[in-house]
């Protein structure tokens, strides 16, 4: 079994505002190993970016509020931390590359001041070995001309070359976990594909682990070893990234699998999923998806359904794995991956990975 | 599609940007093409390639530096009569990128959706108006409560149905919408994607679409367009462009796109462009030039040949 780094369990997350309490997290729980990168997705207000945040005790409290739920770096409970502890703990053991390149950078500091910042705050190193350390990053990064860029401001660097050096930064002191929050949305294809190679990359070369947030389902099965589907604050379903492409169980997994256009696709009309993700100030009753699922059961507008086990690796919250529920055919798209999961786990007898 | 007629010809059409200091940005720099009647033309390339200039020229959001625009046979940037003019605005309309920022906030849905039509005179009485909005409302998914609340009252996909309701409010012929779902949720962009393609089928409409997402465009374009650095370098049918591509640029963007399919994914390797692999030598022909039959590609003589060779 592989070593965990980090443990989250049933992290609730509210925000108070004027109108009532908004349940961005509701109940998420997961694990992270070693060396591994976990997908988080899920749409906008999913709550994959507070999960995120929330890690890195980055939200803003007031009005955001831990209910309830541990978040275990290594066996340490990060929730308890003092602000001092945890500053630590932030850019160090866990830091995060953030999707806007643009701004996430300090415009009126050079490249190679925001790197430093970072090792002189957390490694007791001189200014000198700083120096020689971020140059290094830059290089590891794919920076051409480091010692250059070093005495550069970020508005002479293009949007992947600033985005590099987001991820030097992050990597500075080596941390356990990196959260990437969207690191390629703001990129084009092409750069996009250079800064996803850059991350597989250095994850060989220092063991980290990755938890990667998108909504882009394509740059999730290039990076991702495993998913989690993010659903109105809630997991609805993860497992390995084969079996959440190619055997999912969820209708809301189904409905994101099926409403991507692939590049054979034909001429008949996109599945689409209707309507909007619900308003997590008043959640509604039962299965917070029931409302746009097509395959919603009586019980859903009800009860939440409960995790039920496919495999090992593979749990999914839907009415539907209940050994009572009825049979359903999922969307043509969705049965054609599943073939090809049949075919998948003969050719490597069951072996996943 | 036998008959093919002509909507929107774009003939060698340049806009370039002052950008002090005596230097020119050639956002676009020569580019021709046709957009026929009833089709959808996607136009793919990175940010600052020339795809979203070019939407706005053709619209005559910019004068153009050089070139021309025909629209119907009528140049849009030549001087016109007012009448003209403003049947030339009616006929063609914009869908942004941006939800959020293209409704004016302090306007109702209703009056910004009846804004065209007022300018226009199509309503004739305060009831047809407000019934004309009603129905354009229905046709794109909202419904008639809606008409009177603001732009914030709405989630993103819902937006982008008003933007869409404004652009057909004035019964347009020719729609570029620029970018109209990359600020879209992937649940959300499928349902926009399906209104436009059921819109273009019920009311004849032509697209212009702008994206850089290589797979909607695929699904929704006829014929695709690639840009790069100004310059148009692909023409093509939308299967025969990701079957064929011949142009090396076409290449390297089509092997970046990731696919959700992890099995692929595993075994994808990338094309790396390199402008320079062309060495074309100081004032060579270089243009579009047809591989075969509707495939153009941005080439030298040299290249022609090598092209028609490997490919026909």
């Amino acid at each position: 079994m592989m070593e965990k780094v980090l443990e989250v369990k049933d992290l609730h997350i509210s925000f108070d505002v004027y109108g009532g309490e908004v349940q961005a997290v509701r109940g998420v729980s997961f694990d992270l190993y070693k060396g591994e990168t976990l997908a988080i997705v899920g749409e906008s207000g999913s709550g994959k970016s507070v999960t995120s945040k929330a890690l890195m005790r980055l939200l803003p409290m007031p009005p955001a509020r831990i209910k309830q739920g541990q978040i275990l770096l290594e066996g340490r409970d990060l929730t308890k931390l003092s602000e001092k502890e945890m500053q630590r703990v932030r850019g160090a053991e866990i830091s995060m590359i953030f999707q806007d390149p643009m701004t996430a950078l300090n415009p009126t500091m050079t490249i190679g001041k925001q790197i430093t910042e970072v090792l002189l705050k957390h490694q007791q190193m001189s200014k000198e070995e700083a120096k020689e350390r971020a140059i290094e990053l830059l290089d590891l990064v794919g920076i051409k001309e480091p010692a250059l860029r070093f005495k550069q401001y970020p508005h002479q660097l293009s949007g992947g070359m600033r985005q590099r050096v987001v991820i030097a930064i992050a990597l500075a002191c080596n941390p356990k976990v990196l959260i990437a929050d969207e690191p390629t949305t703001a990129l084009d294809v092409t750069i996009q594909a250079q800064i996803l190679e850059l991350i597989k990359d250095i994850q060989k070369k220092t063991g980290t682990s990755i938890i990667f947030i998108t909504h882009d389902l394509g740059v999730v099965a290039n990076v991702a070893d495993r998913v989690a589907v993010m659903y109105a604050g809630k997991i609805v379903e993860k497992g390995t990234v084969d079996e959440i492409f190619y055997n999912p169980k969820h209708p809301y997994t189904w409905g994101l699998l099926a409403s991507m256009p692939s590049l054979e696709h034909g001429d008949e009309e996109l599945y689409s999923i209707p309507g909007t993700p619900p308003d997590l100030l008043n959640p509604p009753k039962g299965d917070a998806f029931a409302p746009r699922n097509a395959y919603a059961l009586k019980i859903d507008y009800e009860m939440e359904p409960p995790m039920f086990q496919v495999s090992d690796t593979h749990y999914a919250a839907t009415w539907l794995l209940h050994p009572n529920a009825p049979k359903v055919e999922p969307p043509k798209v969705v049965r054609e991956r599943m073939k090809k999961f049949v075919t998948l786990t003969n050719n490597k007898g069951g072996n996943k990975q | 599609m036998s008959e093919k007629q002509k909507l929107v010809e774009v003939k060698n059409l340049k806009q370039y940007f002052k950008v002090g200091k005596g230097q020119v940005v050639k956002a676009v720099d020569d580019v021709t093409f046709d957009i026929y009647k009833g089709e959808t033309l996607g136009l793919v390339g990175e940010s600052g390639c020339g795809k979203s200039t070019t939407g706005r020229t053709i619209i005559g959001l910019y004068e153009a530096t050089d070139g021309e625009v025909l629209f119907n046979g009528l140049s849009v940037h030549r001087k016109k009569s007012a009448k003209e003019a403003k049947e030339l605005k009616r006929k063609m309309q914009m869908i942004f990128q941006d939800p959020y920022a293209s409704l004016n906030p302090r306007m109702t849905v209703a009056d910004i959706i009846a804004e065209g039509i007022d300018i226009h005179g199509l309503a004739s009485s305060r009831e047809e108006r407000m019934n004309r909005v009603y129905e354009l409302l229905e046709t794109v998914g909202l419904n008639r409560e809606h008409a009177n609340r603001y732009p914030h009252e709405f989630s993103g996909g819902q937006r982008q149905r008003i933007g869409i309701a404004r652009a057909l409010a004035v019964e347009p012929e020719f729609i570029i919408a620029d970018e109209p779902i990359s600020a879209l949720d992937v649940s959300i962009q499928a349902q926009v994607v399906n209104l436009m393609k059921k819109l273009q089928r019920e009311k004849g409409l032509t697209y212009l679409f702008i994206a850089h997402d290589l797979s909607m465009v695929k699904y929704i374009s006829d014929r695709i367009g690639v840009m790069y650095f100004g310059k148009m370098v692909e023409l093509a049918d939308a299967e025969e462009l990701y079957r064929n591509p011949i142009h090396p640029y076409t290449k390297s963007l089509l092997s970046a796109i990731p696919h959700p399919d992890p099995e692929t994914e595993r075994t994808r390797k990338r094309i790396i462009y390199d402008p320079s692999q062309h060495n074309y030598k100081e004032g060579e022909d270089v243009r579009m030039r047809e591989i075969t039959p509707g495939h153009f590609v941005y080439c030298s003589e040299a290249e022609y040949e090598k092209y028609k060779a490997m490919y026909s």
